[in-house]
């Protein structure tokens, strides 16, 4: 579980991580959003006891990150954002020395990594040198290291940044696999697809502050606002479309097909559905699945007119 | 339970040594070094040999011969420098040195990983660089030099390996790039060039023991370059400074923080800065103390060995000599108190520049001088049958009872830099380090040592001669 309470970072006189709160408990995935220098990798160094907090605390698997460095260090596998391989030595090598680094013997290093690289996909690569992989491979590797001595808490900066999309799939479906109830994840991204796709919960950083910390459904409903509904007639709608009842509003007409916003879908569904079946030719009525997308950016759009209120 | 943390340690080591084998540009310099430049050291030898043996100058000859052995063994070590040098920048600058601080790996053992790393191929490749050079020597009939010079050989090439890599890793920790490492690189390559020319003298000079010094000296030096290494090693440090241009803005609010601290007036800043700095530098202040002790011991022992005619002091007339100078310095003339205040300000900013430059080490050497000299004229003193106490009463102790204390402080200011930078802190840089221990050098120099070394220039001038003429028989 990571726990963090009033976290801050500040070097000299700027603070790249401003008071955040968070709480992911075991099992959970949290995606932390963010745009570039928000302080996304600022946050995951301290959670990684690599950078000390200037106030606020933090605890990681039960361990304090400022007093309990070498501790919360042993719990976390951490994925940088820079892969940072040794070009010389092959993927045995490589993984066997960071291994022995957690205290494990060569022969289980072995055993461990086995299934790992097979279902990366990098089974055939383990002995190439690490300076001719490519981006995406050198990613996958990386992940591997971060595994390697099986950590209860899983610190992800930005997974499949460098991949192409079938191995951000493999990486994405292997992110998925590592998830269980033991394990606590923090995964930050930029890709809304990969964080709708994988976590269970967003936090939202913006310089320095969590602006918004929800479930992805409530994030959605919360920033995006009433359901929308799509309707789709057998011809196109011409002419003055019926008069609809208050707490439904057409939000959009694109030919045969009309989008409605409904405030309270369980009671004004039904009416609406009554109304255009009998005004026309109903072919279809289902609800448009909301994108992550519209709701970080409606809510980086929220601080701003709130900023420029302000 | 150290042997498992060292192990761990090793585990970098380890894997540092096997990828600095995979790689040409260290291999080819070390086999060159190895291999080829002691046949060619042997030649030379040889050749050299053969000539000053035609003249009769055996004893070049016999000296050239260990001479020869050292360079060949400082050579391949010569390496380790560039090795050391981009240990941890070096990754910084690739992007590996986060994975690793992401280990559980204790800072120490981080640390001690890479220097051994740093040390074992090159100072491995000198000593094969050595044998190679010895077994050429047996074959063209050399005689090899006895085994305790062999000995000393060995170990001053061990330990010139172990100063020069502690340096480096040191640089390496704290520069922003490799770049930046390369450039500050000149803080060891020059002072390791004139040990070596010095190194070179004794050998030709055929003083042998002082080898040993060298190796005494270097081995406290590796030891507080460790120390500083590892007080100021910090991975927050490591990751995130990447801007090298100088901030002046950033030095001033350092130094201005060190000096005024929270004082808001004069009165107050003595109370929380000055008077507690004094304090807190006690023990710096004991050592030095103790230091002027010595140094006035070993200045008066010399007396036997550096043999000075007495009549040159002008002892018979000094009499006559103290009446003109009362004279010259009548009470009210500013002149001669600005120069002796001059004088004694110029030797502490002498001491400041060689302390800081070199730890707060030979910061101390211009008081200990001072003051062996002033032994050593009382030893001659003594030993011409004068009275010592008439001329320590009335030429030293008058001004000297306050500017003695004031030059210990000053210089306890300046030992404080090494002290603080061994000092572990790895919330200050080495930089801020250095700025506080300037400021603090600052405020005790402003605060204290100016006024009373004015105030002991005026006793200087306007009453120690009066003193002393009064005091002679």
């Amino acid at each position: 579980m990571i726990e963090t309470q009033e976290l801050t970072k500040i070097f000299d006189d700027f603070t790249a991580v401003n008071q955040i709160n968070l709480k992911v408990h075991s099992g959970q995935i949290l995606a932390l959003l963010g745009p570039n220098g928000a302080g996304k990798t600022t946050t995951i160094r301290m959670l990684s006891s690599i950078l000390k907090p200037s106030s606020g605390w933090a605890k990681v698997a039960g361990y304090d990150v400022y007093t309990q460095s070498s501790e919360v260090r042993k719990m976390v596998g951490v994925l940088t954002e820079h892969h940072g391989l040794y070009g010389r030595m092959n993927a045995d090598e490589y993984l066997i020395f960071f291994g022995e680094l957690y205290g494990n013997s060569r022969s289980h290093v072995l055993n461990k990594i086995n299934p790992l690289l097979e279902q990366l996909g990098m089974d055939q690569f383990r002995k190439k040198r690490l300076g001719e992989y490519s981006k995406g491979m050198r990613q996958k590797l990386a992940l591997v290291r971060a595994l390697i001595h099986e950590p209860p808490v899983l610190l992800l900066d930005e997974p499949t940044s460098a991949m192409d999309p079938e191995s951000a799939m493999i990486v994405r479906s292997a992110i998925k696999s590592l998830s269980n109830k033991e394990r606590t994840i923090i995964l930050c991204t930029h890709n809304l697809v990969e964080a709708e796709e994988l976590c269970d919960q967003i936090a939202i950083i913006q310089e320095g502050s969590i602006i918004l910390n929800k479930s992805i459904q409530e994030v959605k409903n919360s920033l995006v606002g009433s359901p929308v509904f799509a309707a789709k007639f057998a011809d196109p709608i011409q002419g003055k479309f019926i008069d609809l009842p208050d707490g439904i509003q057409m939000v959009n007409r694109n030919g045969s097909i009309i989008y409605f916003k409904v405030e309270k879908p369980n009671i004004q569904n039904p009416v609406l559905i009554r109304l255009l079946t009998e005004n026309y030719d109903l072919l279809t009525f289902e609800e448009v699945p909301i994108k992550l997308e519209d709701a970080y950016l409606g809510a980086i759009n929220q601080i701003k007119k709130s900023n420029n209120d302000e | 339970m150290m042997s498992n943390q060292l192990k761990l340690a090793l585990v970098i080591t380890k894997r540092e040594v096997r990828d600095q084998f995979r790689d040409w540009r260290i291999i080819f310099p070390i086999l060159g070094l190895t291999i080829f430049f002691p046949f060619l050291m042997n030649f030379t030898t040889a050749q050299v040999l053969q000539f000053v043996n035609r003249y009769g100058a055996t004893i070049v000859g016999e000296r050239l011969v260990p001479f020869s052995m050292m360079i060949v063994g400082f050579f391949p070590i010569s390496v380790s420098l560039v090795i050391a040098l981009e240990s941890f920048v070096g990754e910084k600058e690739r992007g590996s040195i986060e994975p690793l601080f992401n280990t559980p790996l204790l800072d120490w053992q981080i640390y001690i990983g890479k220097l051994i790393s740093s040390i074992v191929p090159p100072l491995f490749a000198s000593f094969v660089g050595m044998l190679v050079y010895c077994v050429g020597l047996i074959i063209n009939g050399v005689i090899l030099p006895d085994l305790h010079l062999i000995i000393q050989i060995i170990a001053i090439t061990i330990i010139q390996a172990v100063v020069m890599v502690a340096g480096a890793v040191v640089v390496s920790t704290q520069a922003t790039s490799v770049r930046a490492a390369n450039l500050l690189a000149s803080f060891i390559i020059i002072p390791m060039a004139l040990l070596i020319q010095g190194e070179s003298i004794v050998m030709f000079w055929g003083n042998y023991a002082t080898l040993w010094w060298v190796v005494f000296g270097l081995s406290i030096l590796a030891i507080l370059l460790l120390r500083i290494g590892l007080a100021h090693f910090s991975r927050e440090e490591l990751l995130g400074r990447d801007i090298d241009v100088l901030n002046f803005r950033w030095g001033w609010k350092v130094f201005r923080m060190n000096f005024f601290g929270n004082a808001t007036n004069l009165r107050n800043w003595y109370q929380v800065e000055v008077f507690p700095y004094i304090k807190e530098i006690r023990f710096s202040i004991l050592i030095i103390s103790l230091l002027v002790l010595v140094g006035f011991l070993v200045g008066k022992s010399q007396m036997t060995r550096f043999e000075f005619p007495v009549e040159q002091l002008g002892v018979e007339n000094m009499q006559g000599q103290l009446t003109i100078l009362n004279q010259n310095w009548s009470f009210g003339n500013f002149s001669p108190v600005f120069a002796i205040f001059w004088q004694n300000i110029r030797v502490l900013l002498l001491a400041f520049i060689l302390g800081v430059i070199t730890l707060g080490i030979f910061g101390v050497l211009p008081l200990f001088t001072s003051v062996g000299i002033i032994g050593y004229i009382m030893g001659l003193l003594s030993n011409t049958g004068l009275s010592v106490s008439t001329y320590f009463i009335g030429f030293i102790i008058p001004h000297g009872i306050i500017e003695i204390p004031a030059a210990v402080i000053a210089t306890a200011a300046i030992f404080q830099i090494g002290v603080i930078l061994a000092t572990p802190d790895v919330q200050l840089t080495i930089g801020e380090v250095w700025l506080k221990s300037i400021a603090n050098w600052a405020k005790v120099m402003l605060g204290l040592v100016i006024p009373m070394m004015f105030l002991a220039a005026m006793i200087e001038v306007w009453a120690t001669p009066k003193l002393a003429l009064w005091l002679l028989p």
